[in-house]
């Protein structure tokens, strides 16, 4: 055996070898067929249809996820953008301030930019779909035929009205011209609004599925397209879209800030990144009630859908949901705080207290909300607690505390919004003190209200608490802001400004907050949107039509998390192209104008170190300055 | 090391000791896992940066003293804590680290999903047993002598409980049975613990599979009893029933 033992070992080298340059060339064979075949896997079989085609290396459902969500981003992005823009532009006719007018327009150039990307995005996820998914395309198709053609209309429709809306604008600033204007603003917002329900019906039918066995087939489209989810995630995507684009142009804006070289640009950025924060929070504020009515309804639909989303395998989801809606909540209001405490001057001192007041409030709110049902624990923790579920603080992992505290935030927010607003001015209206009591009642009793209401909702029959409770904390909660938003705007009306409010002397940790906060908003859109996908587990139509594919399983939440954070990377990378491209030519004016020596000459943007000086006190009120 | 720091550090050390020893003695409370109160902690440091930061001056107060003791600026006595630090810091990181990823015998953090979703054919259920007097206490006398001895007088408390890890459940919790449809009761009961999906962990309920002594009727009778005795409404989405 001795003697053997080189020639087996040459021949095992050789054979090695061998080996090698075989699996060499099948390796090679498969990278250059991989695809061809993979995608013509079972064409050959003739007899029976194709149902799946599969891609190496990444898979068909990672490019689909992925697809999706880049396509479902920027639609948000592209949906949500002309309600405000369309806004901020009546407010510009109406106050004759062209601040709003050039502020809108600068939205709609962001637009403009991402409709094209959007649309490609679109078209290959089509593609993918038709490819990967032949048989279930075809069904599809066979029940949405009519709404695909109408969605084929409103894009033309959507398109050449954005076209005249961009292109129009300077033609059309004046006079008539200008209402027109504003009616192409309302038509965009309408056809926007219909291609945003025409496809939410066919992702709502995969998971509550209306089918009718007979009929024509625009009886069958209409059934299934009116299927129980179809106007809860309507709504809840409405909101979330104004919510996406208002974040997403206040970080625009908080990077334009940070690399501002004038003052100019600083005070413009400063402004744009406060309206945008504003629009994000105002879309913030009803988004947990929508979010809510969406989840009552998938729950009443269909009890394992329900549970499965909110107390089985991915209701882990929902804990991440509430801190990166936290992270949203805190970076909102932390942005209003030091907006009080950089643009009005010598307000610090006066709003320090009410700030750490609603700070508190807010985290203890934020520490109920984030408390699992079930908490992750070792196993000697476990048998302490005597199970994963805690006795006491157990009862914060349930909907009634839930509401409770998602109901405090947002009211905490709304007093940030309305101390901000009432920030620097002082009240002269005879009746402003029994004003400020009236308001100040109104928030305690309204506080104590949605308290008592979540403690009392662990003793009444859970439908008592969804129909009746949960209904009245948020009813209590838009009492408050339809009584105080106008009582605040009367006494503002005729209150003195005791110090004006200065632009562009923010901090450049605001400009951070906001890309923090669009960040944020990202990830959860990736997220809630993976578990309202992931709600069907096995079926590609709920019930209706099974996933036999070789992806029929739920993937794991953390293999789920690392696609999640991918596409947000991706999303942002997308978005900063397109705005860089977008911005380019106003870069290149901006430069020709500092060659002529009209930006000040040493100025260092706030990220490349000139951050220092936008965090002295700022200048008194003898140096304010407006956005421009 | 600057007044401004003290106070921050005083608060969290106060939250950090009331979670870890006040909170496990408070009535029917228990000690509360570590995950949750770094969770805590967490959220009182992102307060207390928040509100530290709200002005450039309080920034500066808070983050100053940090930055001269790290960049040496302090002099004196701290410029030698400054060195151990810096030494530390990375001994702290690889002691972390090693001791996240070396291989140990301690079982791995628990999450499992105490309500995970039933299969299909139980969802959309309903009682199919008329609710009356007889029914209730019907299913009252079946708890009794079948589930009494883990689940006690519907507080979880039976006189065997104390063998069981997890206990069995507390019946009179408003976060247990009230949160759920009767079905879902049908399901768990019928099946049992071995009818659990994987992440409910079915090795780690001992609830027997009561369809192999009990008929179905008799177990929505069951259900009847357990939610007339714990004193709860099942979830229905019609107010009359």
């Amino acid at each position: 055996m001795m003697h053997q033992g080189p020639m087996i070992t040459n021949q095992g080298r050789e054979l090695a070898g061998r080996a090698v340059f075989l699996t060499g060339c099948v390796a090679l064979l498969g990278l250059v067929g991989a695809v061809d075949m993979a995608l013509a896997q079972e064409s050959v079989a003739a007899q029976a249809p194709t149902a799946y085609r599969d891609l190496p290396l990444i898979g068909s459902r990672n490019l689909v996820w992925i697809i999706a969500q880049l396509h479902l981003l920027l639609a948000g992005f592209v949906l949500g953008v002309p309600i405000f823009a369309w806004l901020c532009e009546i407010v510009g006719w109406k106050s004759g301030d062209k601040r709003y007018d050039k502020l809108a327009k600068e939205f709609t150039k962001l637009l403009t930019s991402s409709y094209a990307t959007t649309a490609l995005f679109g078209g290959i996820l089509l593609f993918l779909l038709i490819g990967f998914y032949p048989k279930l395309m075809a069904y599809l198709t066979d029940i949405f035929f009519p709404s695909f053609l109408v969605y084929c209309a409103l894009f033309l429709v959507e398109t050449a009205t954005l076209y005249l809306y961009w292109y129009g604008w300077d033609a059309m600033s004046e006079g008539n011209g200008k209402k027109f204007h504003i009616f192409l603003g309302l038509l965009l917002n309408v056809f926007a609004f219909f291609i945003m329900i025409v496809p939410n019906s066919w992702a709502t039918f995969q998971a509550s599925p209306v089918v009718l066995a007979e009929g024509t087939d625009f009886e069958r489209a209409w059934a299934a397209t009116w299927n129980p989810t179809w106007w809860p995630v309507n709504i809840h995507r409405l909101i979330a879209n104004v919510v996406l684009g208002g974040y997403i142009c206040g970080a625009y804006a908080g990077i334009r800030y940070l690399s501002a070289k004038s003052q100019e640009e600083r005070y413009h950025y400063d402004w744009m990144g406060y309206v945008g924060n504003f629009i994000g929070v105002f879309g913030l504020l009803p988004l947990p009630f929508a979010g809510y009515w969406l989840m009552r309804e998938i729950y009443q639909y269909n009890q394992q859908m329900g549970i499965t989303l909110m107390g089985g395998f991915l209701s882990w989801l929902f804990i991440l949901q509430a801190m990166l809606i936290g992270v949203l909540f805190l970076g909102s209001n932390y942005y209003f705080w030091l907006g009080i405490t950089h643009r009005i001057p010598g307000s610090e001192a006066q709003y320090r207290k009410p700030i750490m007041a609603m700070l508190i409030i807010l985290l203890l709110c934020l520490a109920v909300w984030m408390t699992p049902h079930s908490l992750v624990a070792s196993l000697a923790e476990a048998q302490q607690m005597g199970g994963t579920h805690h006795p006491l603080l157990g009862v914060f992992g349930v909907m009634s505390a839930k509401m409770t505290v998602s109901n405090l935030m947002v009211l905490v927010t709304f007093m940030s919004f309305i101390m901000y607003w009432r920030a620097g001015k002082q009240d002269t209206a005879g009746w402003a003190k029994v004003a400020k009591a009236v308001m100040g009642a109104v928030l305690a009793l309204a506080g104590i209200a949605v308290i008592i209401l979540g403690v009392w909702g662990y003793f009444v029959p859970a439908i008592i608490r969804i129909n009746y409770f949960s209904t009245s904390q948020v009813g209590i909660v838009i009492f408050v802001m339809l009584t105080i938003t106008p009582l605040t705007a009367l006494l503002l009306k005729s209150a003195k400004t005791t110090t004006e409010m200065v632009w562009g002397k923010m901090p450049p940790r605001a400009g951070y907050a906001l890309v923090l906060n669009a960040i944020m908003v990202i990830l959860l859109m990736t997220l809630m949107g993976y578990a309202r996908s992931s709600s069907r587990v096995h079926w590609h139509v709920y019930g209706v039509m099974r996933d036999s594919s070789q992806y029929a399983f739920s993937p794991a939440l953390g293999y789920a998390a690392a696609l999640m954070a991918l596409n947000t990377f991706l999303f942002c990378m997308l978005v900063a192209f397109i705005f860089w491209v977008a911005t380019m030519g106003d870069k290149a004016k901006a430069a020709a104008a500092s060659a002529k020596g009209s930006v000040e000459p040493g100025t260092i943007p706030a990220m490349a170190g000139g951050s220092q000086a936008l965090d002295e006190p700022a200048p008194d009120a003898a140096q304010q300055n407006r956005p421009v | 090391m600057g007044g401004v720091l003290v106070r921050p550090i005083i608060l969290t050390v106060l939250i950090y000791l009331f979670l870890k020893f006040i909170v496990p003695i408070l009535p029917h409370s228990a000690p509360l896992p570590s995950s949750l109160i770094f969770l805590y902690l967490m959220l009182t440091t992102a307060g207390i940066v928040i509100f530290e930061t709200l002005s450039g001056a309080s920034k500066d107060a808070f983050f100053g003293p940090i930055f001269r003791f790290l960049t040496g600026e302090s002099g004196g006595a701290l410029s030698s804590a400054r060195y151990l630090v810096l030494a530390l810091f990375p001994l702290l990181v690889g002691w972390q680290t090693y001791g996240s990823t070396a291989s140990s015998d301690a079982p791995p953090a628990e999450n499992r999903t105490i309500h995970p979703a039933p299969p299909g054919e139980y969802t959309g259920l309903s009682n199919p047993v008329p609710k009356t007097p007889d029914n209730i206490m019907y299913g009252k006398g079946l708890y009794a002598s079948r589930c009494s001895p883990c689940h006690g007088n519907f507080d979880g408390k039976g006189f065997a409980a104390t063998g069981f890890t997890p206990p069995p459940a507390n019946f009179k919790d408003p976060t247990t049975i009230a949160m759920l449809q009767e079905s879902y009761l049908f399901w768990r009961i019928k099946r049992g613990g071995v009818g659990l999906p994987v992440e409910g962990m079915p090795w780690k309920s001992a609830m027997p599979r009561w369809e192999l002594e009990l008929s179905d009727e008799d177990i929505w009778k069951v259900i009847m009893g357990e939610y007339d005795g714990a004193g709860q409404k099942p979830r229905t989405w019609d107010e009359s029933e």
